[in-house]
């Protein structure tokens, strides 16, 4: 299903710097906090991103639980050839969500 | 156009006690103004850096930190870190640190970045356990470390579930 | 303890004489939006960031999908002669087959169960969260218009009866908040006019996405009153009031809001 939103240009020039927005839907659950029965709600979160192009590892990211649900992210790459950027969340316990974006670059 | 109940608006909060109130909250999740209880303290911070960069000497300069001022709630402050860079080969962001003195864990988020990145710049939202001084951290191919801080001051809700 | 505290002078500060605008308190509704911080009125605005487009997204997908036992709900909603744009600023409204009153949520479940043969979906389940926020979205911009004279004219007086009426330890009703102090900080918050056109809504505070009727068991538990179940009669007359005090405002759904 439809829980993860990129920004990514369809083109850029050669060389061009391109901004790259990412969101996927999840709770971050920090571990701090108590339900209605003063029992601790379990730790759930994302604990890394990284962004792969033309098969390299252009960004990443590892978060803890100050990172706010729903985690966002904004930032950058240079455009260098055409192809894939495939995005990949992992959350605490190995499970990973994936998601990918053409680019043509003239 | 006459009102039902505009005869007599008198409160009589007289009736209030804790006790009632923790009855009248029971829902799933405890709602509270702050996404978690402040935890950590200053000295928690500068531990964290730490663990993070290892003991290199933390300059001022190079990054810079925006976040609103005055923040809705603490539960997704948008935060937006520039460091200064070319981002060439030679000279180049390698990691961005964020830090917290006050929540309950102080490293927030780390990212890590290279010369293809072009431009030193990450944005995101994160939690606050009230107001703070939040940090970041960068550290150059070089080894070098720059740091700046930004204060965020975290507004009180007033109709939460308790 | 200093909550209470806050809340009692409001209780208090609500014994004023000034009915000058009317019962409403207000000439032309503003939108919750307008009493929300600059950022968080920018998230709104923001089609990709606005977390809630990730409920709108899944319920596009959901209303594309056909059911087990019959179309899906694009297969009648194509665009054409039933196209939903603009039906959500209708709504609540009368449904002609039972002669009550139906919510989006309600109006979905009988489209399931009419012309799908699927069970209905309980409130506040993903599914239909979801499948409202994407036939809420459908209206946004438009202007609410919603029915309250004939079949509806009952279920309105509930909701407006409902609105009115003082309840909870606080001993407050709605319009003591959001006729009479709208405008007025509350600690670190400034009351609004209570509007219902950004729900179904992603709130900060739930860190998450959810209907009106879960913002309402928000409002009666905060002032100590025990809350209605969502999808109960009592809050949908109450949505059918709030909707017609609203009458004008744009939707604006999926909104932000603190």
């Amino acid at each position: 299903m439809a829980s993860i939103r990129l920004s990514v240009p369809d083109t850029a020039a050669k060389g061009e710097v391109i901004e790259i927005k990412a969101l996927i839907r999840h709770p971050m659950e920090s571990g701090f906090r108590r339900d209605s029965r003063g029992e601790t709600i379990p730790r759930d979160i994302i604990t890394r991103f990284e962004c792969e192009y033309d098969g390299q590892t252009v960004f990443a990211a590892d978060f803890h639980p100050s990172v706010s649900a729903n985690p966002f992210l904004t930032f950058y790459t240079t455009a260098t050839v055409s192809g894939t950027l495939t995005f990949r969340w992992t959350d605490q316990t190995g499970r990973t969500w994936s998601e990918s974006a053409e680019i043509r670059v003239t | 156009m006459s009102l039902p109940i505009s005869r007599s608006l008198k409160a009589d909060t007289s009736g209030l006690t804790r006790r009632g109130l923790l009855a009248a909250g029971a829902g799933t999740v405890f709602v509270s103004a702050f996404p978690f209880p402040a935890g950590a303290a200053p000295e928690d911070m500068k531990a964290a850096i730490r663990k993070a960069f290892g003991k290199g000497e933390l300059r001022d300069g190079r990054v810079s930190i925006n976040t609103p001022p005055i923040a809705e709630n603490g539960y997704s402050v948008p935060i937006t870190v520039r460091v200064e860079s070319p981002m060439s080969e030679g000279d180049h962001v390698r990691e961005i640190g964020l830090f917290s003195p006050r929540n309950p864990v102080a490293h927030i988020a780390h990212y890590y970045l290279g010369p293809r990145a072009g431009r030193a710049e990450i944005a995101t939202r994160i939690r606050m356990a009230g107001t703070q001084d939040v940090m970041a951290v960068a550290k150059m191919n070089d080894g070098t470390l720059w740091s700046a801080a930004r204060e965020t001051v975290v507004t009180l809700a007033a109709c939460v579930v308790l | 303890m200093r909550r209470l505290g806050a809340l009692a002078l409001l209780a208090l500060s609500a014994c004023g004489p000034d009915m000058a605008k009317g019962e409403t308190g207000f000439e032309t509704p503003q939108s919750g939006s307008a009493f929300l911080k600059p950022d968080t009125r920018a998230l709104q605005s923001d089609d990709f960031a606005n977390p809630g487009f990730l409920w709108v997204d899944r319920g596009e997908a959901l209303f594309a999908r056909a059911s087990e036992g019959g179309p899906a709900c694009a297969s009648c909603h194509d665009g054409g002669e039933h196209t939903l744009e603009g039906v959500a600023a209708r709504y609540p409204a009368i449904d002609d087959q039972t002669g009550e009153l139906f919510n989006l949520e309600r109006r979905i479940n009988a489209c399931r169960s009419r012309h799908q043969g699927e069970p209905p979906l309980e409130h506040e389940s993903e599914a239909l969260l979801s499948l409202t926020a994407y036939v809420a979205h459908l209206s946004r911009g438009v202007a609410i218009d919603v029915e309250t004279g004939g079949a509806a004219r009952p279920y309105y007086e509930a909701g407006r009866e409902y609105f009115f009426t003082r309840r909870g330890q606080f001993n407050l009703s709605c319009h003591h908040c959001h006729d009479r102090n709208w405008g007025q900080s509350l600690r670190g918050d400034t009351i609004s006019q209570g509007h219902p056109n950004g729900f179904p809504a992603y709130r900060l505070e739930w860190e998450s996405f959810g209907s009106l009727h879960r913002r309402l068991r928000d409002c009666d538990t905060g002032v100590r009153a025990a809350p209605y179940p969502a999808g109960s009669d009592t809050y949908v007359a109450l949505e059918l009031y709030l909707a017609a005090r609203a009458n004008g405002l744009a939707m604006e759904s999926p909104g932000v809001r603190r």
